[in-house]
């Protein structure tokens, strides 16, 4: 959990200040052209957005190529080196020894991630209007806090556990299968991070459907 | 001691193995031999129960491996001890873990106790101040020891090693050969060595399994391997120049 956690942390708030600042800004140069759109609009759009939306699912899908990836590699070459066959062999049911960890972890660490990435798309806003200038940090504070309702983080938050149970399961299952050398592990983690993208894209179809309609 | 008796194995069209009738006996080292793709590592999967035979029984003593329930099937392989081709030592544990781990498995030692039998399975295969290594760091020959150490760890009746000495020198393969003879001796178990290195054929094969197309070509002592009239064993034996010149000097 720690490996899987603190090893996409940095890259997680990094993507997420960058996201939380674009998205500041674009939404500012659009409300430029209205003046008589509220300056907290900037605010509340940011919020609703991250949250909703990008923080969740843009995050999962960059921690489908982190996690996934690595989990892919990490069992692909224990099977391509007979470490799992050593497993099987003491006895042991190496796919529960070996995946259901990884998916228990990741149903715990893409959330806490999801959490920190809203936390710091938000700084990246706060920052953005800061130095640009377009409005003050009174009015974005005023508009994250606008009307806020909890559902919002209830609903991304069962998104971020849906999305961590198909990264680490669909990375595992490719990882496990693989038969044959390097060139298939390639193959299969390449395959697994496609596979596990087009699934948390339509889920995310379906959870928003579900959840917000 | 094992005993193969009249084994099948077909992958979807393609059979494997034919028939196969074998009795691997205790306190020897039993050898498997035959060309690449003869299907010796299939024979090995099927001995240790990564595969299942399609057809026919393996015995262990008089225990029918494939036919046993699953927690006998899990006591059984507490007996055995399998050295893979290319080790499979746990990447991300040290020497000193991967030893500890079937201990920390399969058994209910305290730490003390374990670390004793990790400290004594490492002298035994001539490891010293490696327990804080890990397998990246050992050569291809310490890994293979290292690997033996793993194997024996939990005190084994069964050792199985498939191609022990691939990859390895011809000296550091003596070692090796040497390792698992002695182990063999002084735990009185039994064992089955996958190989194609002549060497070991001729040094320490107490009985020897040639395979060829799936079929027990031939089956035999190391006295009797070179004297053979086997067309399809001397065809393995005698591929080499080197092999030629003892053929020569035997007749």
């Amino acid at each position: 959990m720690y490996s899987m956690g603190i090893g996409s942390l940095i890259i997680v708030m990094i993507v997420s200040v960058c996201m939380g600042s674009v998205i500041t800004l674009q939404t500012a140069l659009q409300q430029a052209e209205s003046s008589w759109i509220p300056a907290w609009t900037i605010g509340y759009t940011v919020r609703t957005s991250v949250i909703l939306e990008l923080c969740p699912t843009i995050i999962s899908l960059l921690l489908v190529g982190n996690l996934g990836s690595r989990i892919t590699a990490e069992i692909g070459s224990m099977k391509v080196t007979e470490q799992v066959d050593a497993l099987e062999v003491m006895g042991i049911n190496s796919a529960s020894y070996l995946v259901l960890p990884k998916i228990v972890s990741s149903l715990f660490v893409n959330p806490a991630l999801i959490i920190i990435s809203i936390f710091f798309a938000l700084m990246g806003g706060y920052i953005t209007v800061l130095a640009s200038g377009f409005i003050t940090g009174y009015d974005y504070i005023d508009g994250i806090t606008y009307y806020f309702i909890m559902y919002d983080v209830w609903y991304a938050l069962t998104k971020t556990v849906v999305f961590g149970f198909v990264i680490a399961s669909v990375a595992a299952f490719y990882g496990y299968k693989i038969e044959g050398g390097a060139l298939e592990l390639g193959k299969a983690s390449t395959k697994g991070v496609v596979v596990a993208s087009f699934i948390i894209l339509i889920l995310n179809l379906v959870i928003t459907n579900v959840m917000l309609n | 001691m094992i005993v193969v008796n009249k084994v099948n194995k077909s992958f979807a069209d393609k059979q494997v193995l034919h028939n196969i009738n074998i009795t691997f006996e205790k306190g020897k080292v039993n050898l498997v031999i035959g060309r690449s793709g003869s299907g010796k590592t299939v024979l090995m999967k099927c001995l240790i129960g990564l595969l299942t035979p399609s057809e026919g029984s393996i015995y262990y003593g008089n225990r029918d491996f494939h036919h046993l329930t699953f927690s006998d099937q899990k006591a059984l392989r507490n007996e055995m001890g399998v050295v893979f081709q290319g080790s499979a030592l746990f990447d991300s544990l040290t020497i000193e873990e991967n030893l500890m781990f079937p201990l920390n498995m399969l058994t209910k030692q305290s730490f003390k106790e374990k670390l004793d039998r990790v400290n004594y399975c490492l002298h035994r295969v001539d490891l010293y101040n490696t327990n804080k290594l890990y397998p990246s760091e050992l050569s291809g020959g310490m890994k293979k020891r290292a690997a033996i150490a793993r194997a024996i760890a939990i005190n084994p009746q069964y050792l199985f090693c498939d191609e022990p000495n691939s990859g390895l020198d011809p000296k550091t393969s003596l070692i090796i050969d040497e390792l698992i003879t002695g182990i063999t001796h002084e735990f009185s178990m039994t064992t089955v060595v996958n190989t194609h290195d002549l060497n070991s054929v001729i040094t320490i094969g107490e009985t020897i399994s040639f395979i060829k197309d799936g079929v027990l070509g031939w089956y035999g002592t190391k006295d009797e391997v070179l004297r053979t009239e086997n067309e399809g064993l001397n065809d393995f034996i005698y591929a080499q120049p080197i092999t030629q010149k003892i053929r020569d000097f035997v007749h």
